[in-house]
Parts: C-alpha cells; structure tokens; sequence
C-alpha cells in the first residue's frame, strides 16, 4: 500500500546523505591507504600496498597494536565482570527500585566523556586525589608515580566508561529471559547457582556478546583517554593514527591503520551478528 | 419498518439503485501471499449493491486480508478487484470510495469527537459551511449527538465504536468494510450493536461488508454469508441456505452443528451402519450433514429399521450415552454401534434411558462434499 | 552468582552491586567535591570550601563562546539527525525494498565505529572538495553520526504507534502526506521530543569527531582539551560539573519520556482485548 513514490520519499533522503558523508568518506580512506607520501610532504596517488606492507612488518606496529588488544581485552574482561553481577541483580533482584537503579546506570553513560576522562585525570596523578589519599592514611609516603601515565590509567578510564556499554545490552537480555523458564528450573529441584549456570547465562550470552562486543571495539578505536592518562607508555594504535594525521604527517599510513580498524570492527561484528543469531531464543 | 429517518437521507444512499444483479463489487481470482504463505488462493465473488454481506472464517482464513485489499492497505499478488466500470486495486486507498470501521476504532486520540468525524471530510477539501450539518447527522444517525466536544479518551469501547461508524458513514462511501467491529464488546453490548447495524444499513441503504469470525453474528445479521477456509471460498449464500444445504462437510460443521453421516451408496441406498435411508445420489462414498434438531423419538411401536411404507421418514435405534439439559432442547448422545455416535436435540423429550427408536425426514440428510485443503 | 530467585536475600550480591555503582560514580562525586575544593585540583582532604572556580568561570569570555558555538551546533545536529532520522525510521518501519538490511545496517554503523574512523573519513572528504574545516563540517559531522541515534529512537517510537490509525487516516481520504502531518506526527511528539533531546546532549559533549573537523572556532569540550593541553586547573572541575549537571539533568528528562512513551500515553488506546493479536488473515 506504500507506493513507489512514498518508498523513494522516505529512503532516498537518508540514503543519499549516507551515502555522501559515510559511504564516500570510507571509500576514500579506503583510497587513500594505497597512496603514498612524498618527501615534499604531498599526497602521491601511486596505488600500492606499502602501507600494509609497513604495518605488517614494522614491530613499531605491530607492538602499539598488541598492547591497544590486551587494553582493549583486559577492559572488557573487567567490564564484564562488573556489568553482569550489576545487570543479574538489577533484573532478578532489584524489584521495587529497579526503575531507580537503572536510571543511575544510565546516567553515567550519557554523561560527557571529557569529564570522566579528565576526572581519572585528577584522582589518579601524582598531586592527585588517590595519591593525597593514600599519604594521608600514611599508606604511601611518596606519590606512587604509575598511578598515571600508563596503560594501567587507561584500562581504568576506559573500564570506567565503558562498563554501562557492556551493562545495558546484558541487562536487556537477562529481562527478555521468560521467569516461567527459572520457575520450572527451580520446580525441577536447580538450586539457584544451578539454575543461573544452566538457564539463565546461556540465554543471556546474545547480551554478552553485544556488551563484550561493544567494549572491545571501542576500547580499540579510543584515542582520548590514553592522551588524557596514558602517557607514552600508554599509547595506543588510535593514537598512532591521531599523529600520523597531525604532527608526523602520513596520511596514506593513518589511512591504512584506520581502514584495518574498520575491517576488524565490521568483521566482528559480523561474526557475533551470526553468534547472537544462533543463540538468541525465538 | 424501513422508514428513512431524515438523518439517514441526510448521509444518503451511496449509489442509485443498480440494476438488479450488476454487483457493486467484484473479486476475481484474489491471490494474495505474505511471504511464502499463500493466504488468499483465488477467491472470486461479487458484492450486490446495497446488500449486507459477511465475510465468515476462523483464524488465518484469510477474511482480514481480503478485506484489507478491498481498503487498499494491502496489494494483490495477482487477480483484480473492480468497482463498478473501474479497476479497483489500481487505484491508491485513500482514493477509494470505500470506508473502513476498524476493529481496534482507530479514533484519533488528538482530535474531538466531531474532528474525527470531519476528518474525510476536511481532507476531501469538503465545503466549509457543509461540514458541521454533515458531522452532526451522522452523530445523531449512532446516537452521539451530544458527545461532539468529547475527547475520545473518556469513551466507553461502544462510544467509540459509534464514533468511527459515523466517521466512516459520513463521506458516503460506496461500500463499508467492518473489520470484526463488535468483538470488543461484551455479549449484552454486542447483542443490542448487531441491531442497531442491521437497521442502520437498511436505513442508508450503503452495502456493508462485515468480516467476523462469530457464525450466530453472521446468521444473524447478513443478507448473504461467504464462508472462507484457509484462503478459498468454501461457500457463498443467503443464511438459510447455507445452514440449511451447506455445500461442504466444513460448512456444515462451522455454522451451527451437525452430524457427518459417512456412507456407502449403492444403487439409490445410503447406508452409514445401521442407518439406511433412500437418496438419488451418485454410488460410491458420501458424506451426509445431519442437523441435531431434525432427529425426533420415534414411535415405540417396535417397527424395525427401514420397513415403512413412508420412505420420507429414516429411522434407526441407538443406546442413549448421555443427556443433558440444554435449555429449550436436550442434548442427547445416541450411540448407533460401530463407534457412531449421533447428537441430537430433542424439546422435553423426559428421561431416556436404554435402547430408543429415532428417526428424520430424509431430505434433512444433505450430501456435502468433504475435502481437505491443501 | 548467589543468591535466590527474587528472594531478596543475596547479600553478597547487593554488596557487590553496590561496589560497581561506587566504582561508577566514585569519580563523579569527586569531581563535584573538589570543583568547591580552595587547595586546587589534588591532594586529599579537600579543605577551603569556595565558589571560586565558579566565579572565574563566570567571567570566563572564551568559554562562553564555545558554550554559544556548541549549542548552535547542537541544535543544527539535532536538525538534520531528526531529518534524516525520522524518514530513516518510517522506511525500516513501514517498507520493504531490496537492500534493506544493508540500509539498516549502514545507517545504523557510526554507533558502534569508533568515532576517529567517521571523523577521519569526513576530514577526507573535507579536504577532497575543499571545504574549510569550521563549526559547519563540526556540524555535518555531528548530523551524520548521530543520524543513527535518531532512527533507532523514532523506529521505537513507531513501533507503539497504532498503525490502525494511519490506515484510517487514509481510509478516510488523506494522503501519505497528510496523513503524516495530522496523524502520526502528533502522536510520535513524544519520541521526537526524547530523541532531540538525547541528540542535543550528545552532540554538545561529543569530542571524538570534533577532534578532526575542528577549524577557528572551537565548540565547549574541545574548548576544555585545549586548556588541559596547558595544565589543569579547578575551573575546569567547574565548569565539568556544570555539563554534568545539565548532561544529567537532560538524561533524566530523556529517559521519562521514554518510560511513558512505553507505558503507553493513557489517553490513546481504546479497549482491544488480547483476542486481537494473532489474527493474520
């Protein structure tokens, strides 16, 4: 009953402005990853593969990229570990203030990342809050120097931003969970942490796997948090791309990396796209 | 008993008089798929002018559908729809001079009562002076009149229903569709609606097509009654004849009850066990619809089965399984052996009990083909 | 995980639950505590409870600048995500044409790309024909990612909508068009209300994109980057706390609109029973 007229009406806008400032904006990333730089500091247009093959073998590389995935990894292990339990006691538990408690972990999310970065920023430096603390307790009696400036500041950070990220797909999932089914378990004679491992975590795992998904990919693609708190210990492979962009001018180089970035978070999500397919109840 | 209030002539009848059997409305071979499920497979038939037709299924007949495509909400995969001299399903459906009455009413919640009764006509681009006199008639036509300022929030389920009946009516559609319009409604509320439709459509004379799936509601209200079963017309005809010479083993047992009688006939005799009648179908296997308040008690004169000179009259004997009240009939459950049980409904027949003779007229014993959807 | 079924009990667990919101808020709270903090932005315990900051921050010209620049680019972005975004939604909704999944998916990818890849990729397109990086390509920028912001909130929005009543809507005459304007219109004022809303914040705290697209004038966070470049200072612990409390403050607004666009306004529905659902043909 749509006809041809209202389809093209509502797709083509939408479409066309996609298409212009996404799709065309990609392709030449895309592009501008076979080009090259030339002494005289101008873009070359001479197809090639140098810049992969540079990813490939320059440890340099290869080194930042390794640490941004075990940062990427490590945030969302510990985001897991504090959005679950959250996200189970606020479905199954938290019965009167739930509304309440939800709102308090969407709060967080929203709220500017600047200003949580920048917070880490203050409690974690050498004059900062944590320090101040842990000598008043005379605990410490020097600032503990690794507080910041270090992967350790950034895992932290990031783990700080983005555990709501993880939290909310779980949390969506453990409430689509039937009670009738954790009903019949418990009918069935499964005690609670039997009913938990065999019904509720396998339905819940589609909510895992976006929540993991999430935090992975954006940990990776971060590139505020480790010029926030990171140092030059802290580096990550964003923030390669950020300089080869800025200061040390390798267009072609930066477009490499952010198109392999691009590729591996279009892979994954991909791949859980089909995971979530096969787990997801009907 | 059809006087035609002022407020009817004031919505008007919708078209001349057509000559007698040019329908107003015409399906041919309406195939309709939602995926890869078939759910109309060729349903044909035509609308006459001014007549009260229902659109009679279960769940997934396809009744709603058809009648969405006679709306213009859904598109035919192929077959036409014609109104009159001009191609229906071509044309766009807010173009159609056909009007809806949801099933959820549909009443726009941001508007006035008297808003949503003007709305087609203020989107037609209707006359200004015109509409108020319009909206009011049709108000007064479902008797809510004084409810023209209301917000539809505050009105009962059957509020609202007069309200989208008399939004629809008021653009003086060709035909009026009725998506199942009465099953919200309680059973007292529903009884009084069916009423006040029936003389409402007598009234302005516009052709109404009723989807339900109630087989009371469309005996009671229809000048013709179209039975779908999984997307085909199993039968069209007025309620009588199809109560009464259901085409199929389905019709029969959707509309009202019935006993199937499967028999052998041979050489002008039906037999189903121990019940054996004189019929001039064909030989072979036969299905026979016998309806409950044809069976009588026979007289116990001891008459053996089919010895009579009267052949009109079919008897045949049977063990009383069981009998309960049913008001102004009793339900009885005769046992004919061959695990043949026969219900019957028989007025303060007393307590039976035992072996009993009955019997029925011959021709209430239908044939009707028995078939399996595909 | 311990604990019984919506017992109540599960001590453990509400500790534990606890522990992650103080984890959560932890540096919020001391942010706010030390915006009042006289002794500066460190050090423990905050003593010398003042005003300052705010007062500086009052007097601040540069900052309010950016504070201008942001909102005229928030409401900009709020412009063209709904644009784009509401007939994005009616077009996932409503109609069914080859390539839709791609379209969905399209749409849908900045939310989950990290923004340095959108930003970069719009910087190429801004330099390839020219255009000078200003609040403009900031503004193009914030409209396109936040595009699919817009769609996921107003295709939630449609999905409460009746769709019995744009039928009647057409039923009685009013084309698409029409209909849009009188019937489903007013009845997704909800969702478009929450969904701007939502934009707006996150547009006026986005820094990612920005961080490419930036030309003369900067918009309030990249403001605040460059004044951490040079140091940190308690008036930026006070002007966070102001965006927070306004980011907040918006949030919560958002998201009880939300609630009641899912309970359902009170005022809509007339009585359907459940028989309804279910019936296809």
């Amino acid at each position: 009953m749509y006809s041809r007229a209202y389809k093209a009406g509502v797709t083509i806008p939408p479409l066309l402005w996609v298409t212009v400032f996404l799709l065309v904006p990609y392709a030449m990333l895309f592009c501008y990853s076979f080009w090259s730089v030339s002494p005289a500091q101008t873009i070359v247009h001479n197809w090639n593969l140098q810049n992969y093959l540079q990813l490939a073998r320059n440890p340099i590389y290869l080194q930042v990229l390794f640490r941004s995935m075990r940062v990427a990894a490590s945030v969302t292990v510990i985001a897991l570990l504090l959005g679950y339990p959250l996200a189970y006691y606020l479905s199954f538990h938290a019965a009167k203030r739930k509304d309440l408690l939800y709102q308090l972990v969407i709060i967080p999310l929203w709220a500017s990342y600047l200003v949580r970065g920048y917070a880490w920023k203050t409690i974690l430096g050498s004059d900062g809050v944590l320090n101040g603390f842990l000598q008043y307790l005379h605990i410490t009696h020097k600032p503990v120097e690794f507080f910041l400036y270090s992967p350790f500041a950034v895992i932290i950070t990031l783990t700080h931003i983005y555990t709501p990220f993880t939290l909310l797909p779980i949390y969506a999932s453990l409430e689509h969970i039937p009670r009738n089914l954790v009903e019949a378990s418990r009918d069935l004679g499964s005690s609670p942490w039997s009913t938990f491992r065999r019904v509720i975590l396998p339905l819940s795992l589609p909510g895992v796997l976006a929540g993991a998904t999430f935090a992975f990919v954006l940990t990776l693609g971060d590139f505020l948090a480790p010029l926030l708190v990171g140092g030059p210990s802290g580096i990550m492979i964003s923030n390669v791309v950020v300089s080869l962009f800025g200061a040390a001018y390798n267009w072609p180089l930066g477009a490499a990396i952010s198109f392999c970035m691009m590729l591996l978070v279009v892979t994954m999500l991909f791949i859980t796209e089909r995971l979530e397919k096969r787990l997801a109840i009907s | 008993m059809t006087k035609t209030s002022p407020d009817a002539a004031a919505v008007g009848t919708a078209a001349t008089p057509a000559a007698a059997g040019a329908p107003i409305l015409s399906i041919r071979q309406a195939i309709k798929r939602f995926g890869r499920s078939p759910v109309l497979r060729g349903i044909s038939l035509d609308v006459a002018s001014g007549e009260f037709l229902t659109i009679l299924g279960e769940s997934g007949s396809g009744k709603t559908t058809l009648l969405r495509l006679i709306a213009g909400f859904e598109d035919l995969d192929s077959g036409e729809i014609w109104m009159g001299a001009e191609r229906l399903d071509r044309i766009p459906a807010h173009r159609r001079q056909v009007n809806t009455v949801f099933q959820s009413y549909a009443i726009f919640p941001h508007l006035s009562v008297f808003e949503n009764v003007a709305y087609g006509l203020r989107a037609k681009n209707t006359a200004k002076p015109e509409i108020p006199e319009r909206v009011t008639k049709a108000l007064a036509m479902v008797k809510m009149g004084d409810f023209a300022q209301a917000a539809p929030a505050k009105l009962s389920g059957g509020q609202q229903q007069r309200v989208a009946l008399a939004r629809a009516l008021v653009n003086r559609p060709r035909v009026l569709l009725l998506d199942e319009p009465l099953s919200a409604l309680d059973a007292n509320l529903r009884r009084q609606m069916q009423v006040e439709l029936k003389s409402l459509q007598r009234e302005v004379g516009i052709t109404f097509i009723f989807v339900t799936h109630d087989q009371e509601e469309a005996m009671a209200l229809s000048d013709r009654v179209a039975l779908l079963r999984a997307g085909r017309l199993e039968q069209i005809a007025p309620p009588r004849e199809i109560y009464g010479e259901p085409a199929t083993a389905y019709a029969a047992q959707f509309i009202g009850q019935t006993n199937l009688l499967r028999a052998e006939v041979c050489n002008g005799i039906a037999s189903a066990g121990s019940i054996v009648w004189r019929t001039f179908g064909a030989s072979g296997t036969a299905t026979y619809s016998l309806r409950p308040e044809c069976i009588r008690l026979a007289n116990e004169t001891g008459a053996a089965a089919f010895a009579d000179a009267d052949v009109s009259i079919v008897r045949f004997r049977g063990r009383i399984r069981n009998q309960s009240f049913g008001g102004a009939m009793d339900l009885i459950e005769i046992d004919c052996g061959d695990a043949r049980v026969i219900r019957a409904r028989i007025a303060k027949p007393g307590v039976l009990t035992g072996e009993r003779g009955f019997e029925f007229v011959v021709n209430d014993a239908v044939r009707v083909r028995e078939e399996e959807p595909d | 995980m311990k604990g019984g079924f919506q017992s109540g009990r599960a001590p453990l667990l509400r500790a534990y639950a606890f522990l992650v919101y103080a984890f959560l808020y932890f540096p919020i709270i001391v942010l706010v505590v030390y915006s009042f903090n006289g002794s500066g932005v460190g050090g423990f315990p905050p003593a010398n409870w003042t005003f300052d900051w705010y007062r500086q921050l009052f007097s601040d010209g540069a900052l309010w600048d950016a504070v201008l620049n942001s909102v005229e680019v928030a409401a900009v972005a709020v412009a063209i995500a709904l644009g784009l975004g509401v007939p994005a939604a009616l077009a996932l909704d409503r109609t069914n044409f080859p390539g839709k999944a791609l379209f969905r998916r399209l749409v849908l990818l900045p939310l989950i790309l990290p923004g340095i890849i959108t930003g970069l990729s719009l910087l190429m397109l801004f330099v390839a024909v020219g255009m000078k990086l200003s609040l403009v390509t900031i503004t193009l920028g914030h409209g396109t990612a936040l595009i699919s912001v817009a769609t996921t909130e107003i295709f939630a929005g449609l999905q409460k909508l009746e769709r019995a009543q744009e039928e009647a809507s057409l039923d009685l005459g009013a084309n698409h068009w029409k209909t849009f304007c009188r019937v489903t219109l007013p009845n997704l004022r909800v969702s478009l209300i929450a969904a701007g809303l939502l934009i707006f914040t996150l547009s006026l705290d986005e820094i990612a994109v920005s961080f490419f697209l930036i030309g003369r004038d900067n918009t309030l966070p990249l403001e605040i980057w460059s004044r951490l470049r040079r140091g940190i200072t308690p008036e930026i612990n006070a002007i966070s706390t102001l965006i927070l409390a306004f980011s907040i403050g918006m949030i919560l607004l958002w998201y009880r609109l939300r609630t009641r666009l899912q309970r359902g306004d009170e005022s809509a529905a007339p009585l359907v029973p459940a028989s309804i659902e279910g019936e296809t043909a």
